[in-house]
């Protein structure tokens, strides 16, 4: 009987806890979000949240459902790990920034002709969004790179955005437009009511679109390349500093695992790392996503462990799901394949 | 004794609900200073926590070599030279992981960090006896971060 009211007692005192330790929006906020959003909502990689006209036509269910689903594929991550009253927390913070009264939609579906809502798509919106609606290239770009926009055009066929927006949201957007943004508001732009009504219909018809699900791909594959080299140590290293020039790339340093961590003389000679640079792939991998430092520079390792000799690199088509970025996932595929062709040039 | 578990059991369940998740991704940080002082911070908040700082990687310099306009960027690669021998002699096919590293690029007058998180790490190399260092790896990464934010 004690064992039970001491333990009923410690269930208390930990949902006690937990109510007592309401979540702080704005320390979420700062945690999880301003490194995309911008502390104050000014945008950066993500979108300018505190963009008044942004505050005005977004409903408040829409950004939970933001911050639970995120942008698959969109570098914006589903913070699937985030409690119900944490993601409230985090909206509450968000609206501080409002200036004007919340907007709310009607979940009600928007009736319209999505074959003459394609046409008008094709006119007005594709430049902007794409072909499919899927949203401006360079979505994780910030601005450390040369960019003309404070705000990219959002993949309208994404499964996050789907979920989010409600057909009333997204024909206030087409009526409306965004100030401040190169939404402008298609009333302006000659068209009627009914027009909209057919785009939203064509928006919403992306949904039966199968979605490439990248995620399940990448936990496929096996985090590291290895091969077995056939060569000593050292012939290893100069054949992949030779496959590495053949490839296209140049080799950079060439130091143990070691360097910096201990004297020259003690560090171990059997753990050597080629490093590698292609710097036009390098701009064109920065102007995807900046965040992709982490796999620079390229590197091959060549290690002597019992008595045998293997190259190896990470793969980085295993850790293509860590960006959530589907230009960085091809990227991703092509660095893999160039990392097995210098391998197997290298030990064959 | 059964009636004892089943509390104990209920009692576990409760810890854990009430633990927070962690979150996915990847560990990104913005810091609101420009990027000559959060890098000198960076670098203070990494040897503070007794890792040796083995290299800069330079990147925009790279870059603007070949007329390739980019702001302030660097990958900063630190480590624990026991800690690197250790897991290195126990399992070789986590040295392309090593050393750790962080990303660090400035944006305007503010300055972003990015890392991976070492505990996925743990996913590919399950190794029990490799876990407690990708759990401190992750303390200590997520406590640079926060340093950096301020909190």
């Amino acid at each position: 009987m004690l064992l039970r009211f001491l333990t009923l007692g410690l269930l208390a005192g930990l949902s006690m806890s937990q109510v007592l330790a309401a979540p702080n929006g704005a320390s979420l906020y700062g945690r999880n979000c301003a490194s995309c959003h911008g502390a104050n909502g000014n945008g950066g990689i993500g979108v300018p949240l505190a963009l008044p006209s942004f505050q005005a036509s977004i409903s408040d269910d829409y950004l939970r459902k933001t911050i639970v689903l995120g942008r698959p594929g969109r570098v914006m991550p589903a913070f699937a790990s985030l409690s119900k009253d944490e993601v409230e927390a985090i909206v509450r913070h968000m609206r501080s920034w409002a200036n004007e009264p919340v907007a709310t939609y009607s979940s009600q579906p928007v009736k319209g002709d999505p074959s003459h809502g394609k046409q008008l798509f094709g006119q007005y919106c594709a430049s902007c969004h794409g072909a499919n609606g899927e949203g401006a290239k360079g979505t994780g770009v910030t601005f450390s790179r040369p960019r003309d926009l404070p705000i990219m055009a959002p993949a309208l066929n994404n499964s996050g955005f789907l979920a989010s927006a409600t057909d009333a949201m997204i024909k206030a957007t087409l009526m409306k437009g965004r100030q401040g943004t190169p939404m402008v508001s298609f009333l302006t732009q000659g068209l009627k009511e009914k027009d909209i009504n057919d785009i939203v219909s064509y928006v919403r018809s992306f949904e039966k679109k199968a979605l490439i699900n990248n995620a399940s791909a990448a936990q496929q594959e096996r985090p590291v390349i290895v091969r077995d080299s056939p060569y000593d140590l050292q012939t290893t290293v100069e054949n992949v500093k030779r496959a590495v020039n053949s490839n296209n790339f140049f080799h950079g340093r060439v130091q143990t695992l070691e360097y910096g961590m201990s004297k020259p003389e003690a560090e171990n000679p059997n753990q050597v790392i080629v490093y590698f640079c292609n710097i036009s792939q390098l701009n064109q991998a920065l102007s995807m996503d900046p965040r992709v430092g982490l796999f620079l520079p390229c590197r091959i390792t060549i290690v002597e462990h019992k008595g045998k000799v293997q190259v190896m690199s990470l793969n980085p088509a295993a850790l293509s799901g860590l960006f959530n970025n589907v230009e960085v996932d091809q990227l991703c595929k092509t660095l893999k394949e160039n990392y097995i062709t210098i391998l197997e040039e290298a030990t064959l | 004794m059964r009636r004892l578990n089943k509390w104990m059991l209920a009692l576990i369940m409760a810890w854990f609900m009430a633990t927070p998740a962690a979150a996915d991704g990847l560990l990104m940080a913005r810091v609101g200073k420009a990027f000559p002082e959060a890098m000198t911070l960076l670098q203070s908040a990494i040897s503070s926590r007794g890792y040796t700082i083995t290299r800069l990687q330079q990147v925009n310099e790279n870059l603007e070599r070949r007329d390739f306009k980019s702001d302030m960027y660097r990958v900063v690669y630190f480590g624990k030279l026991e800690e690197v021998k250790q897991i290195s002699a126990q399992q070789p096919e986590l040295i392309p992981f090593l050393p750790l590293n962080i990303t660090i690029f400035a944006e305007g007058e503010q300055t972003i960090l990015v890392s991976s998180h070492p505990k996925t790490l743990h996913q590919f190399f399950p190794d029990p006896a490799l876990k407690p260092i990708f759990v401190r790896w992750e303390k200590d990464i997520t406590a640079i971060m926060d340093e950096m934010r301020g909190e």
